[in-house]
């Protein structure tokens, strides 16, 4: 019946993914966090994606945000403080079918796992990295973190953050072959969506960052922002994030940006009056590591054997 | 005959005039000692690996500067090869040497500081130096050669560089050649043998390179042939060879054996003397389906390859004590989520960045214990360069059948020490099977622990129903963060108990010499040669002294409490720090002994004894003869 075998059909009704089987147990993150949104829209996009669960690995470092794994239905690596990436790195490398997603936080990305940002972002292996950066330690229970606005009183800097706070956008985007940078506030659903859905679909390291509400101890940091649509400007281009009316309603500032552009990118990305949420930047050609890492696997034994023995014939007696 | 040079006339007692026949001996221990990139290293592999292919037993020893450029002349910038090589199998570095060839004379006073050279050692002394034009060199030379005859060395000062200068218009590029023929004039070497080493060393660049390099090689053959009176063989005892052999390193080895193990990759960080296994490997991987990763830090290599592990085979990281120290935490990963995972800790002198080229057995307390709470892991040390192959394939597979990182321990000894081993027939089996991605039996959890001994298998990514997420956190047999007391005292027992369970299949271990007797030696890694070597001596005096040498510590091997009890004493001989017993303000309460002695007193009670130093160089068989005479004496007095 009209060309399409029936088996074929019938095969994709079979393994028809809801929701439920990308989501695992309960989320037990504070009410009014804003981790929920990002968990949620995970699932819809993998949905949409009707990826099998088994095909997806959800790797994470440690923190709230870290918890994601435990929430999915996929497979999971909660691996160590700053630690995520080199973890989903080695995951990639020789699976590359393997659809990797990190979840990491201010502090576990820009703080103990700098090293591994810096050097994951420019492997730009294919896997989305979300930083829900919500300007706080929120687990060990309000520490100042790199993106705590300065001022910003914590319990370790009571009388407020002492230096100014790092801007991740330009520190990703001055990375060598850096592939995709997003930034995108987690309280509006639909370019929460958009976003993350544009990053899946990059093939590359794809870094979101995501302005995250923590209710408990960063209120400070968020409140603002969620008040006041005005302190963002939205990128638009024919190649960027494709915000509907919805989202335009609330965010009025807009510019239009060529997520190609760099230095434009960069430039708005060093504006702190105001943040640009949507694509900075996206370029499809870079290098992607697996590419490299997975070059010569999978010689049959027969073809290892013989080059060993190779190898072995040079220092033969 | 008088040597020309210095016209000394020169003792003939030892030698043989130049064309008549050679003196036969058992073994010789040679040395080769420049300024760092004179080519001394090449010059002494090269002349190992002839020796190695014409049958005969060979041990080598890398003689490495600390520094990368270390000034001219200066002992600090001492860099060569000392190879002994002999009519038997030979297990260790020896003694002092017998013959020393040397490009300057003050490189010759770092090894003089290390005891390496005895009354009678002969040198054979670049001359060039007599005639500097500065007068402080000049001086400094005719100083230090006085020195060295005084002290008993049997100096010969040659025009090793003059007649280079014939064929090349930079000696210092040549010069090594030209003394590897000297060499091998010297110990009757096979002369279409060192035209094949060239030729396999020089290949890559060309034959013009390989002929000016075969024409001072031919250049040194012929003056040692006319000027050096020393003649020797070393004829091949039957029998050390009988079976296809190789010769390379125990780095070299244990990159062999990553790739016939089935790893596929090995992620890495730079650090001495660990490195030279992953270049070997990245050489060669490509042809057999590998990869070498470099990562950013010792950190992120072991994460890396954590995360290989975690989705598919089992993946390897090689490093030095310094980057086990990085790596910890991530062990700990590996321990407590059970991702199987080999780890090659290629030691080297410690803490911190200690002594980075020489040689410590230091790392082992660390590899066992270095964790925050308990971390069982399997623990193995290679003790030959032979076992640097065979044991990274049963890293491997120890690694999969009990769900974790096994810890291989290696040295700065073993990695650069040259010596034949018997060629491996590769078997299929020892490859890594293929990635299991068949559906996953939804009613098994992803650690369905037996009871008894902890094992269980593991899902892995892409297998339907297999899915869970992996955590450092406590968490229950499907993989759910638990806090309770319950689930925390019963999942660290499973993990615990794999390390009984691998236990109990293991056997004692051989004792090299009598079963029962007055001494028992135990020692681990690359002490066995010197150890063994010093044991046949007392043994052949009449002496019952045995060994024992581990090579599994964690677990350890069965059985030691019952061997230890059929002697009067035990000790272990180790190269890492012990306090000296009769050492200022040392008592028996407060003496921290060597590590293997630390854990044996711990796991067999028996009152084990120690004698180990941190010297930085392998252990020496006289050495060892006069410490276990000592200990006997004071067990017959």
């Amino acid at each position: 019946m009209f060309g399409i075998k029936a088996d074929w059909s019938l095969d994709v009704f079979e393994r028809y993914f809801t929701l439920g089987d990308y989501s695992g147990g309960e989320a037990r993150w504070c009410p009014g966090c804003g981790d929920f949104a990002v968990l949620n829209t995970v699932h819809r996009v993998l949905r949409d994606a009707q990826l099998p669960p088994e095909k997806s690995v959800a790797v994470s470092g440690i923190g709230c945000s870290s918890r994601l794994p435990h929430y999915m239905g996929t497979y999971g690596l909660h691996g160590l403080h700053g630690r995520a990436l080199p973890l989903a790195n080695g995951i990639k490398a020789h699976r590359p079918e393997l659809d990797v997603w990190v979840a990491t936080g201010d502090g576990d990305c820009f703080s103990i796992g700098a090293g591994p940002w810096i050097h994951s972002v420019r492997l730009n292996m294919d896997m989305v990295v979300l930083v829900f950066d919500n300007a706080i330690y929120g687990l060990t229970k309000k520490q100042t973190s790199p993106t705590s606005p300065a001022g910003m009183k914590t319990n370790t800097h009571p009388a407020g953050a002492p230096l100014p706070a790092l801007n991740p956008l330009t520190v990703t985007l001055g990375i060598t072959n850096v592939s995709f940078v997003a930034q995108v506030p987690d309280w509006n659903p639909p370019l929460l969506f958009e976003t993350i859905k544009k990053a899946h679909e990059h093939r590359g390291t794809s870094f979101v960052r995501i302005l995250q509400r923590c209710p408990v101890f960063s209120e400070g940091f968020s409140k603002p922002l969620q008040e006041n649509p005005d302190k963002f400007v939205l990128l638009e281009h024919e190649n960027g994030i494709q915000a509907d009316d919805s989202v335009k309603r609330v965010f009025g500032n807009t510019v239009e940006h060529d997520p190609r552009d760099w230095l434009g990118a960069m430039k708005l990305a060093k504006d702190d009056e105001q943040l640009p949420i949507g694509l900075l930047y996206h370029d499809p050609d870079a290098v992607v590591y697996e590419d490299i890492a997975a070059k010569d696997i999978g010689k049959s034994d027969e073809e290892k054997i013989a080059a060993i023995n190779a190898a072995m014939d040079a220092f033969a007696i | 005959m008088t040597d020309q040079a210095t016209g000394n006339v020169v003792d003939l007692d030892s030698a043989t005039i130049t064309g008549k026949k050679p003196v036969q001996i058992d073994e010789h221990i040679v040395e080769i000692v420049s300024d760092s990139g004179e080519g001394a290293q090449k010059c002494g592999q090269t002349f190992g690996a002839i020796g190695a292919k014409m049958g005969n037993g060979i041990w080598t020893v890398e003689i490495i500067p600390a520094e990368i450029q270390p000034p001219a002349r200066s002992p600090a910038g001492a860099s060569g090869n000392r190879i002994r090589v002999g009519s038997k199998y030979i297990t260790n570095m020896g003694n002092e040497a017998d013959l020393v060839v040397a490009f300057n004379e003050q490189v010759l006073f770092s090894r003089i500081a290390n005891g390496a050279y005895k009354d009678g050692t002969i040198v054979l002394l670049e001359n060039k130096w007599a005639n500097d034009p500065q007068e402080e060199i000049r001086e400094a030379y005719a100083n230090a050669v006085k020195e060295f005859r005084d002290n008993g060395l049997i100096v010969h000062e040659l025009p090793m560089e003059e007649k280079c200068l014939k064929l090349v218009a930079n000696a210092r590029r040549g010069k090594n050649m030209f003394v590897l023929g000297m060499l091998c004039h010297i110990y009757n070497r096979d002369v279409e043998k060192g035209h094949a080493e060239i030729q396999a060393a020089f290949g890559r660049k060309g034959e013009k390179v390989v002929k000016i390099n075969q024409d001072l090689f031919d250049a040194g053959y012929a003056f040692a042939h006319e000027n050096v009176e020393y003649h020797y063989d070393i004829p091949v005892e039957a029998g050390i060879s009988d079976k296809p052999m190789m010769v390379c390193n125990g780095n070299t080895a244990l990159g062999l054996g990553v790739m016939a193990s089935g790893m596929d990759m090995v992620s890495m960080y730079p650090i001495t003397p660990a490195t030279s296994a992953s270049h070997y490997i990245a050489d060669v991987y490509d042809k057999v389906g590998g990869f070498v990763h470099q990562a950013e830090d010792e950190i992120a290599a072991i994460g890396f390859a954590i995360g290989a592990s975690y989705a598919g085979k089992t993946a390897c990281t090689i490093t030095s004590g310094p980057g086990m120290a990085l790596k910890t935490e991530l062990i700990g990963l590996a321990v407590m989520g059970e991702i199987p995972l080999v780890i090659v800790d290629v030691q080297r002198g410690g803490p911190s960045t200690g002594l980075p080229t020489k040689v410590e057995q230091g790392d082992l307390l660390s590899s066992m214990f270095g964790m925050p709470g308990d971390a069982p892991k399997i623990v193995i040390a290679a003790a030959t360069i032979e076992e640097c192959f065979h044991f990274t394939i049963m890293a491997r597979k120890l690694a999969e059948s009990f769900r974790g990182p096994v810890i291989m321990l290696t040295d700065a000894n073993l990695a650069t020490g040259v010596q034949p081993w018997e060629r491996p027939e590769l078997q299929e089996e020892w490859l890594a099977p293929p990635i299991d991605q068949s559906e996953w039996d939804r009613s098994v959890p992803p650690y369905d622990w037996d009871k008894e001994t902890g094992l269980s298998q593991r899902p892995i990514p892409g297998q339907p129903n297999g899915m869970y997420v992996l955590t450092g956190l406590s968490h229950t047999n499907r993989s759910k963060v638990a806090y309770d007391s319950e689930t925390n005292q019963t999942t660290a027992e499973h993990r615990s108990r794999k390390l009984a369970a691998l236990q109990s299949t293991l056997k004692p271990p051989t004792i090299h010499g009598d079963e029962e007797g007055d001494l028992l030696i135990v020692g681990w890694g690359s002490t066995l040669g010197a150890i063994e070597e010093a044991v046949d001596i007392h043994r052949q005096q009449g002496h019952k002294v045995s060994s024992v040498h581990l090579r599994f510590l964690s677990p350890l091997e069965p059985g030691l409490k019952d061997i230890f009890a059929r002697f009067k004493k035990v000790m272990t001989i180790e190269i890492n720090y012990s306090d000296k017993p009769d050492a200022p303000l040392i008592n028996d309460e407060n003496r921290r002994r060597s590590q293997l002695a630390n854990v044996l007193r711990m796991q067999t009670l028996v009152d084990v004894d120690c004698w180990s130093m941190v010297y930085g160089h392998p252990l020496q068989p006289g050495e060892l003869v006069e410490v276990i005479g000592e200990r006997l004496d004071a067990l017959n007095s």
